[in-house]
This record gives structure tokens, C-alpha cells and sequence, in this order.
């Protein structure tokens, strides 16, 4: 017994700790992560590889044919001169694709139109600064009147342009803004109305929200180009821009009242009870307590509504508008820049400048994501 | 004393009758101009027009058709064509969006990234684009029938389209097929079998691959018993364009890759959702279970990812359905635009054609949710 004690105690006396040693080259730095991530076991080995060869033959590809092998200015002889994109078309069509066949000297409007949009929306979209409240109703209400203003003209002295003039990125911009613009009160309403005590309410907004969730875009273009002239009493008529609008407008309306039924879904009901109990009525309860909480939360939602209608209004040229998508289709008939690689610049062009729009306005939607959820937890 | 106005069960009543009130003064203003509209145009009402003689040909039919068919026939066709590149698209999409779903959770770095790049990109470039580029950029640009490609022997690749060979089924391959179905019913109940074993003794049965083996080695089996009852016919190049063997348009080519990676993109953002929305610790404690990674998955991450991952997902099979109408603008004869182009074009009955093309896809869409609604009841987490 004694002596096992002593042992011991000459072990622990005699015990150093090994020096720290520093880790393995092979599993630190760039090396170490390589291993750990590329090459973690045979499979990956082989994923890897074949991952690296279908980006390296992608990237290349879209390299040669868009850059090195482009041509970058001069006359469709130079563009079949070469195998790649063709951007002297882009640059000869430019106007046509940002403003249809708006008329030269009227193209300031659009400028004009655009500038102010922009430069209401981005204090709007950075939280930090200040007077959100007067913002938004400069942006929702006096905006969209000093833009019809400006762009269809016929007042203070500007000379009226019919919308058969109007194409390009305007006809996209004007449709998708004038479509999700429209959809938010009519969404609102209709999503309270589902969530109404009221039956018959209720059902005729369930009707209605499902009827346009059920039928594809294009039908509804359709509908709108040719069975609503026939829905209007005679001698009322609308043109057909105006009539896409309208289609594009209850469309994308029933999407926006399921969005906003989420967000009135997310308030708890206390808040409902709580301001019941204080004895405000139904519209003062939605307006003051329900619905800046709901609207809040469903800003995501709105932009991802944004987005897919930004994309699906591409769809106008089927019914004979000419959006920026459609523009690009027609100038393709143009005989004199009917070279090998016309059609795949125009095309390349058009999804980069989509590719742009909403890609942006997806990030801006996640980072609403990411401080909505911080606010929410504080 | 308080109004009736005051009192909120009377109000809504009244309510809810001026607002029905409105909406049917609103169906009979509607009703009344369509009417005089359609007198003033000249224009036939009613549904009887669909007896009458089409008059147009249609370029790929699953269904016989011919220019002396009615336009309910042609009806049937676009319905067909419809579904049949909506079932191809969801196919492919489902596929394609599984295997980057789960890349984009690879412990690989390259392909995880890789697969994001494929996500961003594919999903913000509106579909029309995609459709246009696949038919225009891409299958316009390939050869022409004389110097076809031919990936495969005898499957060649050209703008007039896909051609592979025709199966033409013989006498004897209705054996082939009755083996095939008998050999199917009998996994399932080995199936059924093993799993009531399992669960009364606790051992298990190779279930899968007696099953591949029933499935699979049976009906070949019969298939050279019976003398091989299958005759390929070939395509063949005659004249300008190959004839003989199965085709496949150029358009509908076209519109299946589209729809396909398109669908794909948001596909693999719902299994990655749903993948991720296991908790870790289910994987923890399978894995402390004693179960075997491919166990692990089939039996605990699966079925739970699933009941996250399969409402969205149907709402993406419908979006590709509907989706599948932009074929109107590559002109692959669907249903609209078979019905909503040609049909209309021809016969000005814009309410009778749209009403009927609005019908059909809302069938569709209503027959979704119902299905959708049945699943969430079926599979809801029960929570006590």
C-alpha cells in the first residue's frame, strides 16, 4: 500500500507536459483547407476535378465568345468577320432598346422619368436615413401621376407620345412598376377580405385570389388583349398597353394578397385582442396596429413578388408590345445586322441587363430578410 | 339607445349585401356590353363550333390528326402536348434540382459553389429569354439533317429535331409486359411482407434487391423466351429531312430544357430548405443510434426534409405547368397556343376559347391543391 503511494507520487513529480507542437504543414493554410474541402476523400477528389473542368470549359467559352473573340465596334461586316458577340448591334439599337420608338426629342422624359424614380427610391431603400414616411408617399402617390405626366404628355406645353411609341427597358420598367404598384392596395384588401368574418366576403376574395393563381400569365394577356375590349361598353376603349396593365395589375394582385396573408397570419392575436379591448373599430385596428406590423414583415415577400413579375412581364411580346425583350426580337429582322451571332448578342445582352436588375433587388430583399429578423428577436 | 348601424352582426349582413349586390351589377354590366359587343361585331356565340372542321394541320400530335378533324379534336391535341411536356419538364427538373440541391450543401467547396452559381444565375433571367436562346441560339445553330449529329448510334441531333429509333412491339411482347406488371404487384407485397416481419421479429430482408431483380431480370427473361419481340425502326435520311424511327420537335426540345433548368433553380433552393431544416441533432442521435449513413438518410433526414420539402415543391410542378404556355412564342402547338392562337385567330369566339383554355388550367391547378391539402392533412406533424 505504502509502496504503490510513493509510485505514484514520483510519477507525478517526474510529469511534464509535452511542449505545444506546432500542427501538421499538410493541415493548415491553404493546403490544410484544400484537403479539408477539395480533396476530403477519393470521391472529392474525383468531384472536384470535375467540377474545376465544367467551370474552366464554361468560363473559357463565354470568355472567347464574349470578349476575345467579339467584335467591338464597327459594321455587321466586322461582326461576321468574327465568331464571337456582335456589340456594334447593341451599340446601333441602344436607343431602341431602352426607349422603343419614343421620339428623340422626347427622350429626356424618359430620363427625366427615371432620375426622379431613382432618386425617390434609394433614400427609401437605405434604413439609416431619415423621413421614411413623406418618402414613400412622394414615391406611391405624387410619383406615379408625375410620371404618366411626363411620359404620355399632352399637358404644359409637352407634346402628347402615344404608348404604341413607347418599347424597350421603358415598356418592361413601366409594366412591372404599374403592375406591383397597382397590386399592393388591391392585395391588401383582398387579403383582408380572406380573412373576413364576412362569408360571402370571404368567398369572392377566395374566388378571386385562386382564379388568378390558377391560370398561366399569358392567358391572362390574352384576356386582357381581346376579351376585355369586349367586356367595355361601346365607344369605351383603352389601348393595349393600358389593357396589359390591367391584366398584369389583378394578376399580380392575387399573388400579393397571399404575401400579405402570411405577414397578417404572423401577428399574434393578442395584438388583435389588445386593440379590440381599447375599442378601436375594424379599419382604425387594421390601419393603426394590424397592418404597419404585417407590412413590415412581408417586405421580402413584396420584392420577391417584385422580381417574378420584373421576369414575367417579358411575356407582353407575345400579345404585340414590345418590351426590352421584344425590342431585341424585332431588331433581329433588321436585314443589315443579319449576321451568325446576332441573335445570341441580343439575347446574352437582355439577360445580363435582367440578370442585373433582379439579382440586385434579391440581395437588397435578403438583407431586409436579415434585419427584420434581428429587430424581430430584439 | 344604440342604431342598428351600431350593432356589428347587422352590419355585416349589410355589408356583405351591398358587396354582393355590387359584384353581380358588375357580372350583368360585363354580360350586357359582351353581348351587344359581340352583335355589333358579328361575331358567333356558343360552344358549337368545336364540331366543326379545324382546318389546320399541327406539326407533332401524340393523338391521330388531320386538317378534316374537328377543333375538339385539336383541342385534344394541344391538351395532350400540354401534358406531355409539362411530365418531361417536371421529370428532368426534379432530377436536375435534387442533384443541386444537394451539391449546394456538398462539403466540396467547388461544387457547392458551382451550384450556387448555376442557382443565381438561372433563376433571375426571366424564362421567355431562356426558352428564345435554347430554340434560337442553340438548336437553330446545330447542323443541318445531312450532317446530323450522332451522340449515339442512330440517334441523331439536327434543327429539324431528335430522332431515336421506333420501337414496333410484336406478338409476344404483351407476355413481356405481364410478367413485367405481375413482377411489380409481387415486390410490393414482399415488400409489405418484410416490413410487417421487421416490425414483429426485428430482421431484416434484402427487400431492394430482390425486388431490381424480380423487376428486372423476370421480364428480360421472357423477353428471350419469346423470341425477342421487338423490331426497331430506324430513322432514315430521305430527301431533306429523316423519316421513320420517334422525332422530337426542335420546340419541344427547346421548351423541355428551358422549363427543366428554369424549374430546376427554385427546386433546389426548396430540398436545400428542406434538407436543412432537420435539426442537426437527428442526425446526432441517429448516427449515436447505430445507423448506417445511407440508413440514417433514408429513414430519419428523408422523410422529414420531404414533409418540408413537398408543398413547395408541387406549387413548382404547377408553376411549370402553367409555365409550359410560353410555348406559344416558339410555337410548339400546346394547348395555348394551339387553342388560344390558331383557334382563336380562326374563329374570333374569344370568350368561348379563353373560357375553355382558363377551365382547363384552373382544373389542373384546383386538382393540385386538393391534392396538396390531402398531403398537409396526411403528413402534418402530429403534436400533442
Amino acid at each position: 500500500m505504502a509502496d504503490t503511494t510513493q509510485v505514484t507520487q514520483t510519477a507525478r513529480e517526474e510529469w511534464r507536459p509535452i511542449p505545444e507542437q506546432p500542427p501538421p504543414n499538410l493541415s493548415i493554410g491553404p493546403i490544410g483547407w484544400a484537403r479539408r474541402n477539395l480533396f476530403a476523400s477519393p470521391t472529392d477528389i474525383l468531384l472536384t476535378i470535375l467540377g474545376a473542368w465544367v467551370a474552366y470549359s464554361v468560363i473559357t467559352a463565354v470568355l472567347d465568345w464574349a470578349v476575345f473573340g467579339a467584335a467591338w465596334s464597327g459594321t455587321a461586316d466586322d461582326c461576321r468577320a468574327v465568331s464571337g458577340a456582335c456589340w456594334p448591334f447593341i451599340e446601333a439599337k441602344w436607343g431602341q432598346l431602352i426607349y422603343g420608338r419614343y421620339p428623340l426629342e422626347e427622350r429626356w422624359r424618359v430620363d427625366w422619368t427615371l432620375g426622379l424614380g431613382l432618386a425617390l427610391m434609394i433614400p427609401l431603400l437605405i434604413p439609416a436615413l431619415p423621413l421614411k414616411k413623406l418618402n414613400a408617399i412622394l414615391l406611391m402617390g405624387a410619383y406615379p401621376v408625375t410620371a404618366f405626366f411626363l411620359l404620355t404628355g399632352g399637358f404644359f406645353g409637352l407634346p402628347v407620345v402615344e404608348t404604341p411609341l413607347w418599347g424597350g427597358l421603358l415598356v418592361t420598367l413601366v409594366t412591372s412598376i404599374v403592375g406591383i404598384v397597382a397590386s399592393l392596395p388591391l392585395g391588401i384588401l383582398l387579403a383582408l377580405g380572406r380573412r373576413s368574418n364576412m362569408p360571402v366576403v370571404r368567398m369572392l376574395c377566395v374566388g378571386f385570389i385562386e382564379f388568378w393563381r390558377g391560370v398561366p400569365l399569358i392567358t391572362v394577356l390574352f384576356m386582357a388583349s381581346v376579351m376585355l375590349p369586349l367586356f367595355l361598353p361601346e365607344g369605351v376603349t383603352l389601348d393595349k398597353l393600358l389593357r396589359c396593365l390591367v391584366g398584369i395589375a389583378l394578376f399580380a394582385s392575387a399573388y400579393m394578397a397571399e404575401v400579405v396573408r402570411g405577414g397578417l397570419q404572423a401577428i399574434p392575436r393578442g395584438q388583435y385582442e389588445a386593440a379590440a379591448a381599447m375599442g378601436l373599430g375594424y379599419w382604425r385596428m387594421m390601419n393603426l396596429i394590424v397592418l404597419p406590423q404585417a407590412l413590415r414583415l412581408v417586405i421580402p415577400g413584396i420584392v420577391n413578388n417584385f422580381i417574378a413579375l420584373l421576369k414575367d412581364t417579358t411575356l407582353v411580346l407575345i400579345v404585340g408590345l414590345f418590351d426590352l425583350l421584344g425590342i431585341i426580337q424585332l431588331s433581329f429582322t433588321d436585314p443589315y445586322w443579319s449576321t451568325p451571332n446576332t441573335a445570341n448578342t441580343g439575347y446574352f445582352f437582355a439577360a445580363v441587363i435582367f440578370w442585373c436588375m433582379c439579382f440586385s433587388i434579391s440581395r437588397y430583399s435578403q438583407f431586409m430578410e436579415r434585419r427584420l429578423e434581428t429587430e424581430h428577436k430584439k | 339607445m344604440m342604431g342598428w348601424w351600431q350593432n356589428p352582426q347587422t352590419r355585416g349582413i349589410f355589408f356583405q349585401v351591398i358587396t354582393l349586390l355590387f359584384v353581380v351589377w358588375l357580372g350583368w354590366s360585363i354580360a350586357e356590353n359582351t353581348i351587344a359587343n359581340l352583335q355589333r361585331l358579328n361575331i358567333a356565340s356558343g360552344y358549337g363550333f368545336l364540331g366543326n372542321t379545324a382546318g389546320f394541320s399541327i406539326n407533332f400530335s401524340l393523338v391521330e390528326y388531320s386538317e378534316e378533324d374537328s377543333y375538339a379534336r385539336s383541342l385534344l391535341v394541344g391538351f395532350l402536348n400540354t401534358v406531355l411536356c409539362a411530365a418531361l419538364g417536371i421529370v428532368f427538373a426534379t432530377i436536375i434540382g435534387f442533384v443541386v440541391g444537394i451539391a449546394r450543401l456538398s462539403n466540396n467547396w467547388l461544387i457547392a459553389r458551382l451550384a450556387t452559381v448555376y442557382v443565381e444565375i438561372v433563376r433571375n433571367i426571366p424564362l421567355l429569354l431562356q426558352i428564345f436562346f435554347w430554340y434560337i441560339g442553340v438548336l437553330r445553330a446545330l447542323p443541318g439533317p445531312r450532317n446530323s449529329l450522332e451522340p449515339l448510334p442512330n440517334v441523331l441531333i439536327n434543327t429539324r429535331g431528335l430522332f431515336v429509333p421506333k420501337p414496333l412491339f410484336q406478338d409476344g411482347f404483351s407476355a413481356v409486359l405481364i410478367i413485367l406488371a405481375l413482377a411489380c404487384g409481387a415486390s410490393f407485397f414482399l415488400w409489405r411482407w418484410a416490413r410487417k416481419r421487421q416490425q414483429a421479429t426485428g430482421r431484416q430482408f434484402p427487400v431492394f434487391w430482390s425486388s431490381c431483380g424480380m423487376i428486372v431480370l423476370l421480364p428480360l427473361l421472357a423477353f428471350f423466351v419469346m423470341g425477342q419481340p421487338i423490331i426497331w425502326e430506324y430513322p432514315e435520311l430521305k430527301g431533306f429531312n429523316y423519316v421513320g424511327g420517334s422525332a422530337l420537335v426542335p420546340e419541344l426540345v427547346a421548351l423541355v430544357l428551358a422549363l427543366s433548368i428554369y424549374t430546376a433553380s427554385f427546386i433546389a433552393e426548396i430540398v436545400r430548405a428542406g434538407i436543412q431544416a432537420v435539426s442537426h441533432g437527428q442526425t446526432e442521435a441517429s448516427l449515436s443510434l447505430g445507423l448506417r449513413r445511407g440508413q440514417y438518410l433514408r429513414l430519419v433526414i428523408i422523410p422529414q426534409a420531404m414533409r418540408v420539402v413537398i408543398p413547395p415543391l408541387t406549387n413548382q410542378y404547377l408553376n411549370l405547368t402553367k409555365n409550359s404556355s410560353l410555348a406559344a412564342a416558339i410555337a410548339y402547338p400546346e394547348l395555348v397556343s394551339v387553342f388560344a392562337g390558331i383557334v382563336l385567330n380562326q374563329t374570333g369566339q374569344a370568350v368561348e376559347v379563353l373560357s375553355i383554355v382558363l377551365a382547363i388550367y384552373l382544373a389542373l391547378s384546383i386538382t393540385t391543391s386538393l391534392f396538396m391539402n390531402w398531403f398537409n392533412a396526411r403528413f402534418a406533424l402530429v403534436e400533442r
